[in-house]
């Protein structure tokens, strides 16, 4: 890979201003309230500079160093899902007439130009799955809107936390596609690549200078070391077979004596696409909104059906997840449903690891138990 | 781009009690274009939503030559059991609500051509195979024997008694009714609807069947079928799961790797045969 020209850390600010002046909303990480979340941003000095990061199962804290860099951690409970797939949005609302007609309206949809700053490649993995889910046989108008008036910026990760698994499935910590354009982080700043032709566009302008060969050989393979020091990994194998060969595992009834079917791997993870339609009428009954909202396979009402509730045990919500994250994910989008963000083990609050349960059930191969 | 999530209003043309929990709401969608564009074909189901309340999914009970005629009057059967459901029971001649459909995959016409159709429904799962019965009636030549397999738990349950003995008198047609309860009116067979399936003319090659209703009726009929010499692939069946999005979207009304509202709800036997008996799916 030839060296990418590259921007000082001291002009990183002029990445934000000229995003800002070509209309957008320039969207990066900050610490909020002891963890990374992604908000609106305008000055580099929000960004969450010397920020280290620890997780683990069940457990997820920040750490000041003296790091000049603003990137050196791994991820927040959450990146850009919320930015395509809204967490509560409004459909259509409509309207009751007098002479008790209906009218309905399709609700406006979100076209104000965002950038995001410092996507990571799980995340770019994660979106170009809902894409998958979002935009083929049916698009939805909604996502398709959000999406599109997206720009990303990627920044491929140096520092994995130790929940972290990508290298295992293949999508990071090196980010391969689906950026605009994209940053290899070092103290001194930041090389700079360009993955479509907006970003081509966006580099031209700014104040770049010519890459030092040897920092960028450096910076790369502090993604290979990031890979290298990963701990966690899925199981080897066919794990769609494995999984559905193994429904009477008894480590279904296992992990449902810790699992709380809270849902929380569920609202961290940046496949999940389950959502619930809800009707909010307006206290006059002269209108109402159908909204849709996040919903959770750990929830009682997702498997409701005519006065029935299909998943009523623990066990059978888990392994629904299970069987579908790493399962069923591959027929219906060709690939497995997780990207390795290991976002589910550190915001599990009782530390459940899905590759720890992944391994235990699959590692008999096919039982016939099934 | 086409809004998928937006209804269509509609109105109550007709309200017919079936039983003191099931009705029929005969429905006309009001925008004369809408109903001139709107066809379906036997198996699929609409989103009925009703004012404030919510969305439900329904099958289409008419057939698509009501379309065709233009009489355009969607009829849907709808038992009140939850929330949604026994509001929408309530809803009387000129009321409106929304439409929004048609959806999934109906039953296998293509390749029912040329062959016998044994029709197996349990409780209200005949509401689905009704529009079937009509369209596979329309085309008869097209087909052989037709075999019309009802079951329902209480005697008193069974709707569209005058249609049964319509069709058992039509030629090249076969009903059969069974009540798990009898009353003394009941001159059917008392028992499982898989009680029945011995006395159906089962021409095992050139038999095609379509099932519908609860899970453990249909597993058991689907087996029992393949026992008396069926193979899988000559079993349809439909399914229902949670569905609230009705496009693949929304994720609850998934089995297995298959969305039931876009992948079925009819689906052929041995894409579901797995797992249909497991619990939890």
């Amino acid at each position: 890979m030839e060296t990418p020209d590259f921007l000082p850390i001291e002009r990183l600010q002029s990445l934000i201003d000229t995003l800002i002046d070509d209309g957008f909303r320039c969207v990066a990480p900050q610490v909020r309230d002891g963890a990374i979340l992604y908000e609106t941003l305008d000055s580099v000095k929000q960004l969450p500079k010397g920020i280290a990061q620890e997780q683990s199962n069940g457990r997820y804290r920040l750490q000041d160093t003296d790091s000049p860099r603003n990137f050196a951690w791994a991820n927040g409970p959450q990146a850009i899902k919320p930015l395509t797939f809204a967490p509560r949005e409004e459909l259509w609302y409509g309207e009751l007439k007098s002479d008790g007609s209906l009218k309905f309206y399709q609700a406006p949809t979100e076209t104000e130009p965002v950038a995001v700053l410092g996507v990571r490649a799980c995340d770019l993995a994660a979106l170009a799955l809902q894409d998958q889910h979002f935009q083929s046989t049916f698009p939805d108008p909604y996502y398709a809107a959000r999406r599109k008036r997206l720009l990303l910026i990627a920044v491929h990760c140096t520092h994995s936390a130790a929940t972290c698994f990508c290298h295992s499935t293949g999508d990071g910590p090196e980010a391969q596609s689906g950026y605009d354009l994209s940053l290899y982080e070092t103290d001194l700043g930041y090389f700079v690549t360009a993955g479509s032709l907006a970003g081509e566009m966006l580099l031209h302008r700014l104040p770049l200078e010519p890459g030092d060969a040897a920092l960028f050989a450096a910076a790369r393979s502090e993604t290979r070391q990031a890979a290298e020091s990963q701990q966690c990994q899925l199981p080897q194998g066919d794990l769609q077979t494995l999984l559905f060969g193994n429904l009477n595992h008894p480590q279904w009834e296992a992990v449902a004596e810790r699992c709380l079917s809270c849902g929380n791997c569920t609202q961290v993870c940046p496949t999940c696409f389950c959502h619930s339609e809800n009707e909010v009428p307006s206290i006059s009954g002269q209108s109402t909104t159908h909204e849709r909202q996040w919903d959770s396979c750990f929830s009682p009402g997702h498997s409701y059906i005519h006065g029935i509730t299909l998943r009523k045990e623990t066990a059978s919500r888990y392994r629904q997840w299970l069987t579908h994250k790493f399962g069923s994910w591959h027929e219906q989008y060709g690939r497995s449903g997780c990207v390795g963000c290991g976002r589910c083990i550190s915001w599990c609050p009782v530390g459940i690891d899905p590759t720890e349960e992944l391994a235990i059930i699959c590692k008999d191969g096919t039982g016939d138990s099934a | 781009m086409i809004n998928p999530y937006l209804p269509l209003e509609a109105e109550v043309v007709e309200r017919i009690q079936e039983t003191p929990s099931i009705v029929t709401l005969r429905l006309r969608l009001t925008d004369p274009d809408a109903r001139h564009r709107f066809y379906c074909a036997p198996g699929q189901f609409n989103m009925l939503y009703l004012y404030g309340v919510g969305e439900v999914p329904i099958s289409i009970k008419s057939g698509p030559q009501s379309f065709l005629d233009q009489t355009l009057l969607l009829d849907h059967t709808i038992r009140a059991v939850g929330r949604v459901t026994r509001a929408l029971v309530k809803l009387e001649p000129g009321a409106k609500l929304g439409v929004r459909g048609p959806y999934g995959r109906g039953w296998p016409l293509n390749q029912a051509q040329g062959k016998d159709v044994h029709i197996i429904t349990g409780g209200l799962g005949c509401a689905p195979a009704v529009s079937v019965v009509h369209e596979l009636m329309r085309q008869r030549s097209r087909y052989g024997r037709i075999s019309v397999v009802q079951g329902v738990k209480h005697a008193d349950d069974l709707i569209w008694r005058d249609q049964y003995e319509h069709w058992a008198k039509q030629p090249d047609t076969q009903v059969l009714l069974a009540a798990d309860q009898a009353n003394a009116s009941w001159r059917w067979h008392t028992g499982m609807v898989t009680g029945l399936l011995d006395q159906l003319h089962l021409d095992t090659e050139r038999s095609l069947a379509m099932l519908c209703g609860p899970e453990p009726m249909m597993r058991a009929s689907a087996e029992r079928l393949i026992e008396l010499g069926l193979r899988p692939e000559q079993i349809w069946l439909s399914m229902e799961r949670n569905m609230q999005c009705a496009i693949g979207h929304c994720g609850h009304c998934q089995f297995g790797a298959a969305f039931v509202c876009k992948d079925g709800p009819v689906f052929n036997y041995p894409a579901v045969r797995e797992l249909l008996g497991t619990r939890g799916f």
